[in-house]
């Protein structure tokens, strides 16, 4: 048997899954539930695919935020996630420009895209999952 | 289809809402302060008991263990992110925001 | 139909103007539209007031999307499910409502809901 055949059995159970992220970090548990689900989910074998931040959920991926030493940094955990992980952290440009939020201050490993691209996730992926209000 | 419910029953329609959407058989996940909904003795525990009949219903467990709810309505299942992560492979998702 | 056409339905379940979430919906809706996939919209609860007549925005200073959704049929997006008890219980009718749409039983739109790929509720 070959292994890229046993892989692929072993592989049968395993999901492939996009998020959308409606909410911004630490007024809402949002960002910190669809953190854990992804960590859970990437422990497991599942693929992130990637994290689609829209609404006021773009501004957890500003490199400006510095909360107290003491409380969990969401902006890194989401740059570690997509460097250790490989999971696309992408701001809604409409949703960023109306927020402030630009390439410049963009964290390690986020971008910013366009509507079109969340399109391609919920079409490429076996599961589109919302976290938010 | 996995429905998702994460606000409290006492400040959002959203469980009445999805509970009347729910097809039988469609497992139920409380989370963030959905979890509020199965705390037991509260005025919605016969609601949570009716949903019962047709549907499983579940918690997440670190949003119970947050908010101190130690006693949840008969039946409904104490779940982690692990948990969660199963079920959602097991179906599509519907989150009720 | 093809493979690669996934079913997405968008839920509407909030009022218009006191928060961002149906106007940014609407504009999500739109982008998808332009992909070819088997779009819905669905709305339940304070969703369908979005579909209100007569919604005069200019005092408030926000551009009204009333006329958006007059639009959809457009961009092809023609499957409108407005959730019959969300209606009777705000005490409106299909008459007060901008555009056609199905109004339909709980059950059938959780019917629907359950043959989804994708359900986003904005």
């Amino acid at each position: 048997m070959s292994h890229r055949f046993l892989a692929t059995i072993l592989n049968s159970d395993k999901v492939k899954i996009g998020i959308l992220l409606k909410e911004g970090p630490y007024n809402h548990q949002a960002a910190d539930t669809a953190y854990k689900f992804a960590e859970a989910a990437i422990k497991k074998g599942h693929t992130v695919d990637a994290v689609f931040l829209y609404n006021d959920g773009v501004i957890n991926a500003t490199n400006l935020t510095d909360p107290p030493q003491d409380d969990r940094n969401i902006a890194d955990r989401w740059s570690k996630m997509a460097k250790e992980h490989g999971v696309e952290i992408l701001a809604c440009i409409a949703a960023s420009k109306r927020r402030g939020i630009t390439d410049d201050i963009m964290i390690d490993g986020g971008s910013i895209t366009g509507l079109g691209t969340l399109t391609d996730i919920a079409i490429r992926n076996d599961r589109l999952l919302t976290f938010g209000d | 289809m996995l429905h998702t419910i994460n606000t409290s029953p006492f400040e959002s329609p959203a469980m009445e809402e999805c509970i009347r959407f729910v097809q039988q058989g469609d497992p139920v996940l409380f989370i963030e302060n959905g979890v509020y909904a199965v705390q037991n003795g509260n005025r919605f525990t016969d609601a949570i008991a009716a949903l019962q009949k047709t549907s499983p219903v579940y918690a997440l467990q670190p949003d119970l263990d947050a908010r101190g709810i130690s006693i949840v309505a008969p039946g409904v299942k104490g779940i982690g992110y692990d948990g969660f992560v199963d079920l959602v492979e097991a179906h599509q998702v519907n989150s009720w925001l | 139909m093809e493979d690669n056409v996934k079913k997405i339905m968008h839920v509407m379940r909030r009022a218009p103007h006191g928060s961002i979430y149906t106007y940014e919906g609407l504009e999500m809706i739109l982008i998808m539209a332009a992909y070819e996939q088997d779009l819905s919209i669905a709305f339940i609860g304070d969703g369908v007031y979005a579909l209100k007549k007569n919604q005069d925005t200019e005092g408030i200073s926000m551009k009204g999307f009333a006329k958006t959704f007059m639009a959809l049929d457009g961009y092809d997006v023609e499957k409108l499910y407005v959730d019959r008890v969300s209606l009777e219980e705000r005490g409106l009718t299909e008459d007060d409502l901008l555009v056609d749409v199905e109004l339909l039983d709980s059950v059938e739109i959780g019917r629907r809901m359950t043959e989804q790929d994708v359900v986003i509720h904005h």
